[in-house]
């Protein structure tokens, strides 16, 4: 198989698991934002990733066009602020693979949906948002493919990690961005929904680049497509 | 479903914004079409060859705004979220590239959190598929509140129809994006607004008030979606509350003897037009005992929240062109003004 169609088959089976997973999550998610929000972020992501994988189901596009178009259906198709961080962001990154999915590729697809998610929701670390999960993430990740030569597979392992305390790190903090704001003190002791979504997200494309890196052997391929899309769909 | 709490004109609550803007299509056939598929309204001749481009949007719920400005000398194009919802970015992307006839568009966005980002985002969908040139203002005249429960910073209010009027006529009058763009700003720069509520206002999918407001108490500076206000008071006449407002605008834009404004005393959706005018009266009044001159007074629902009652005070600090601009002739269902 010519790398690019291993690519687009590693892109559009990490769809397919996120899809699945959010579809799995969607009342938990829901209880989550009910805490403090406004009990809509499971249905609204099962609904957008449910549309995703519609659209790019049997796509024989390039790699990138898919990641894009999971973006721009994302942005349609969950609505609300979540539609442009989730969707706009991936869809704005997208640009970065263009070239391909490779090491450096991802690395500048998961900074430049960091960016994109920072830049239009305005949240910083600490504000109890998405950006608490995402930000350790991509920085873990960068840092492990461009300094410590680690595999991409073995780079995204540790991202995931790292999203994972960024969560827990939400639950006792107070939430200064998003609706969860408007309750003070009250949104202390809940983790926060997007930060979470994020995590589940991230789950997902690590498994699927395990699968498609058999042996953590670097083939650009697998290893790159699944931080390519962590950032992306996790940072709302 | 209909509930029996509930005493509206409408069939299913999901529907209301669909069939709301096939029946305003119904009533302005002439001037006004619907893109295919979406909830976005524009100009039945969009786009208007040589013109600048003027397109909003918003959440429903705040009739006539946006789609009742579409027309000649105002917006070329309106998008409708559903109630109190952002409309999304692929639906202001696709209006976006209808309304451009190669001179550019400008975006005038109420400054809420979901709609700017759906803007940007809109925006952003618009320069990939194709090379138009977009530009956005953010109106944050709200003067009661810094933050609320939907935005950092101001709120947009009723000061967005100054911006479309003054936008819409420059670009009438042939300028380009930039000099839009920078009448659009000065009109924000130059706005306030302050709004109060007698009742709250009831959502079609909710069914029931948005907030409780007992019989004998108002609500100041509140938003146009029944979001809190800044302070919650006994009920007081129609003076006093006129009053309570105006002062509040005039210190937040440091008006001074010899200013000239454009006022809008604005209905809520619920309120009689009588008690617009007995509020205008006393507005008239106080900027006269400053020696403040009202170059024109508009009076009506403009900028309405549902079926709210109460109302909101716009004043609008004219310069010549301002004035100039806001003279300029325009036709739409929900605005007109003649040549002299």
């Amino acid at each position: 198989m010519a790398e690019t169609d291993t690519q687009r088959e590693a892109v559009l089976t990490a769809v397919e698991r996120v899809t699945d997973r959010i579809a799995e999550e969607k009342g938990h998610l829901t209880d989550l934002d009910s805490a403090i929000g406004d009990a809509d972020h499971g249905a609204n992501l099962d609904r957008g990733f449910g549309k995703a994988l519609a659209a790019v189901e049997d796509s024989e596009d390039d790699p990138a066009e898919i990641v894009k178009t999971v973006g721009v259906t994302l942005v349609s198709a969950v609505g609300g602020a979540s539609g442009p961080l989730y969707g706009g962001s991936i869809m704005t990154a997208s640009q970065e693979l263009e070239g391909g999915i490779t090491a450096d590729s991802s690395v500048a697809f998961a900074e430049a949906y960091l960016k994109k998610v920072k830049d239009r929701g305005g949240a910083r670390i600490g504000d109890k948002t998405m950006v608490d999960a995402l930000t350790p993430a991509v920085h873990t990740y960068k840092k492990s493919i461009e300094e410590d030569e680690l595999s991409p597979v073995t780079a995204l392992s540790k991202a995931v990690d790292a999203a994972e305390r960024g969560v827990r790190f939400t639950t006792p903090i107070r939430a200064n961005k998003g609706r969860a704001s408007y309750l003070g003190w009250r949104s202390v002791g809940h983790p926060d929904p997007g930060a979470t979504s994020t995590l589940y997200i991230m789950e997902e494309l690590l498994a699927v680049a395990s699968e498609y890196c058999e042996g953590d052997v670097e083939t650009d391929a697998e290893a790159d497509q699944s931080p390519e899309e962590t950032p992306g769909e996790g940072a709302e | 479903m209909v509930r029996v709490d509930m005493k509206k004109l409408i069939n299913e609550p999901g529907a209301v914004v669909d069939e709301m803007l096939d029946g305003m299509v119904a009533a302005y056939p002439e001037a006004l079409a619907r893109l295919d598929g979406t909830n976005v309204l524009v100009r039945a001749d969009a786009p208007v060859e040589g013109k600048v481009g003027i397109v909003s949007g918003g959440g429903s719920g705040h009739e006539p705004t946006h789609a009742g400005y579409i027309g000649d000398g105002m917006l070329d194009g309106a998008a409708a979220g559903e109630v109190f919802t952002s409309p999304t970015a692929d639906q202001l992307g696709e209006m976006i590239q209808a309304c451009d006839a190669g001179e550019g568009v400008l975006c005038v966005v109420k400054n809420y959190e979901g709609d700017v980002m759906n803007f940007e985002t809109g925006i952003e969908l618009a320069e990939m598929e194709s090379d138009v040139e977009v530009t956005y203002v953010v109106v944050d005249d709200d003067v009661a509140v810094e933050d609320s429960l939907y935005t950092s910073g101001r709120r947009g209010v009723c000061g967005t129809i100054f911006v479309h009027k003054a936008a819409g006529a420059k670009a009438a009058q042939g300028g380009d994006l930039a000099e839009v763009e920078r009448v659009a700003q000065k009109v924000v720069d130059r706005v306030g607004t302050m709004g109060m509520a007698l009742t709250s206002c009831t959502t079609p999918e909710k069914g029931e008030p948005t907030f409780d407001l007992p019989e004998d108490e108002i609500e100041l500076g509140i938003g146009i979606h029944g979001e809190p206000g800044i302070e919650r008071t006994e009920v007081m006449d129609a003076d006093s509350v006129t009053e309570h407002l105006t002062e509040r605008v005039l210190e937040d834009l440091e008006l001074d003897a010899g200013a000239r404004v454009a006022t809008i005393v604005n209905g809520m959706g619920g309120t009689p037009q009588m008690e617009l005018f007995v509020v205008n009266r006393r507005l008239q009044e106080i900027l006269g005992e400053r020696d403040i001159e009202t170059w024109d007074a508009w009076v009506g629902d403009y900028m309405t929240s549902l079926d709210m009652a109460g109302c909101s005070i716009t004043l609008l600090e004219l310069d010549d062109e301002l004035e100039e601009l806001l003279s300029h002739p325009v036709e739409t269902p929900a605005l007109t003004v003649r040549d002299d």
